[in-house]
């Protein structure tokens, strides 16, 4: 019997070895764009001089930029209504979905159809589909007596606009919930049944405590995602080819937008850095807050 | 499953009759309420088919009107006539294969040295992986920017391939996860066989996990198909359009046609409608999966 002679690689060599395309990626286009990002922030820099040292001169100039601040508050409008409104809504169709109906994958998948739409043209139909004068929203909103707004045109009503976007692409989240409901033991249930509990008190004390860890995740990535808020309102703001636009009165400027306005549009890179930075720092703080209020409504089994 | 076998002892008929009363309308909230929430689903796409087969001037109508007297398909030749299409389907292909391709060939390699590697620093990567997945891409969007600016390759496809080929954050998680239900008894069999990681790698654990793989694949070439934020800030040549900055400007300037834009959407829309409807399993699995841990 032939036995292996050669010295084994010690196991340190081999991992990182294996995670090396990481390891470099991490380096190339994480960790030195964040300490260049960093460094741009505390300089002027438009590409075509090289970058000039203004120390915290960017950041002083965010508490006189009232864009930066009707950028931020769109974005939290969209995380703190939005992100809510669309997890609400996500576990409303999976419970209507969650029965035993032989039909149910081809819900599913119908659900989960429209967040494979490229973005652009989900956009763009919403944007007809919103249509003051000739959508079918307004026509529906109209047909029950209620009132028409100008879904494109008044401030008010333009990021009410983009939560329809929000929910008819919710069919991932509604997946996962789906996915939840289905892990429940059967038997919590019977139990219930037996002692007369009716629905609510079936969902709230046994369905609800059961998946709120998935909620959390859901709510996690959720506020992230919602903070670099981008694509839906440049499309839904686009005027014209390459222009920045941000909606009427700017209720449609995002953050994230804003970042993409000074950085591509007005080569203002040094600013545009200081801005993502904060970006970062909110987003840090947002996902702390949540992880640290979750111990209050969030059971893991076993507790 | 958990189907209530009735009738098992004699009841009084009123309570029989409130049961079988009760059970209908159960019967009617469960088959009835997840029709009625696949038709909200369905609608905007009954919307987008119905404007894109008609003459604009029967798409303003009030109240709108779903069906049409005379249907049409000039929409279509009209987006034929105003695009290149087959040129943005065959650069977004491009584009979507070379990201299933980088991603096939670096994830799977991290995730096993994640998950089936024993070595010192594995737990500081992975933290140090899943803390990525925080960041805010606006935060390194900018440096990366500049960084390829002073390369020859701005311009080209090259800053929106490369970074698929050294590993994803959220790919690398999802095959760890699926690396781990691999038992290491197999594993350590093999290395006492004398097998090298790399063979242990290629012919026991990848072909256990193609299903994981497949998964991987779809979701690296759907996510790179709909992406506009990237071509937007990379690509300035028409020629090298993808579908999505395509659709973009082809709005700019046709803008109030709706017929046109519609059938443009849907035109844009069908090629993944069609990969989904092979893949829809596959995908709603790794979803599935993904949201539980």
């Amino acid at each position: 019997m032939r036995i292996a002679t050669h010295k084994p690689v010690p196991p340190a060599v081999l991992g990182v070895l294996f995670a090396l395309p990481w390891i470099v990626g991490f380096g190339i286009f994480q960790l030195y764009p964040i300490l260049a990002s960093a460094y741009y922030s505390f300089t002027e820099y438009n590409l075509f001089k090289p970058p000039v040292w203004v120390g915290l001169e960017n950041y002083r100039e965010l508490f006189n930029d009232d864009r930066f601040f009707k950028s931020m508050f769109n974005t939290l409008y969209m995380t703190v209504i939005g992100v809510p409104l669309g997890l609400f809504f996500a576990l409303i169709c999976a419970l209507a979905l969650n029965t035993p109906s032989r039909l149910q994958p081809f819900y599913r998948a119908i659900v989960y159809l429209p967040t494979i739409v490229p973005v652009v043209a989900a956009t763009y139909l919403w944007r007809w589909m919103l249509n003051a004068q000739y959508g079918y929203i307004n026509a529906i909103l109209g047909g029950l007596g209620l009132g028409q707004p100008l879904w494109q045109e008044d401030a008010t009503w333009t990021k009410p606009a983009l939560l329809f976007i929000g929910f008819w692409t919710v069919g991932g989240t509604t997946i996962i919930f789906l996915a939840a409901l289905k892990e429940v033991p059967q038997s919590y249930y019977e139990a219930a049944d037996i002692d007369g509990a009716n629905w609510w008190s079936k969902f709230w004390n046994i369905t609800w405590p059961a998946i709120s860890p998935v909620t959390l995740f859901q709510l996690v990535i959720g506020v992230i995602g919602s903070l670099q808020y981008f694509t839906q309102a440049y499309l839904f703001a686009q005027e014209r080819l390459n222009t920045p636009s941000g909606g009427p009165e700017d209720s449609l400027l995002m953050y994230g937008m804003y970042i993409f306005q000074n950085a591509f549009s007005y080569l203002n890179m040094g600013y545009a850095s200081a801005l993502a930075w904060i970006l970062f720092l909110v987003a840090l703080a947002c996902t702390l807050v949540i992880l640290g209020f979750a111990g209050r409504w969030v059971h893991y089994e076993g507790d | 499953m958990a189907e209530v076998v009735s009738g098992a002892k004699p009841i009084s008929r009123p309570v029989a009759r409130a049961g079988r009363w009760r059970k209908r309308t159960k019967f009617l909230v469960r088959e009835l309420a997840p029709l009625l929430v696949t038709l909200l689903f369905v609608f905007p796409f009954l919307v987008m088919l119905s404007t894109s087969f008609k003459p604009d001037t029967e798409s303003f109508s009030i109240p709108p009107r779903l069906w049409s007297d005379n249907w049409i398909i000039d929409n279509y030749q009209r987006v034929f006539d105003a695009m290149p299409f087959w040129r943005y389907l065959r650069n977004t292909l491009f584009l979507s294969v070379m990201a299933v391709i980088g991603t096939l060939l670096s994830c799977p390699l991290v995730a096993y040295s994640l998950a089936k590697i024993r070595w010192r620093g594995r737990n500081v990567l992975f933290i140090l992986i899943l803390s990525t997945m925080m960041l805010p891409p606006q935060v390194t969007m900018i440096p990366i920017f500049i960084m390829w600016n002073k390369t020859p390759f701005m311009g080209t496809y090259w800053p929106l391939i490369v970074p698929n080929f050294l590993g994803t954050a959220f790919f690398i998680f999802l095959l760890r996860q699926f690396f781990r239900a691999i038992p290491n008894d197999l594993l350590d069999a093999a290395r006492v066989d004398g097998a090298s990681e790399l063979r242990i790698y290629f012919n026991i654990v990848l072909p256990l996990s193609r299903a994981a793989l497949a998964t991987v694949g779809l979701f690296a070439f759907v996510w790179t198909w709909v992406d506009f934020l990237n071509p937007l800030i990379y690509l300035s040549d028409a020629s090298k359009y993808t579908l999505s900055i395509g659709l973009y400007a082809f709005f700019s300037e046709h803008g109030i046609e709706w017929g046109p834009l519609m059938a443009a959407c849907a035109i844009f829309s069908l090629p993944l409608v069609v990969i989904f409807i092979f893949a829809q399993r596959q995908l709603i699995e790794g979803i599935s999966l993904t949201g539980l841990k």
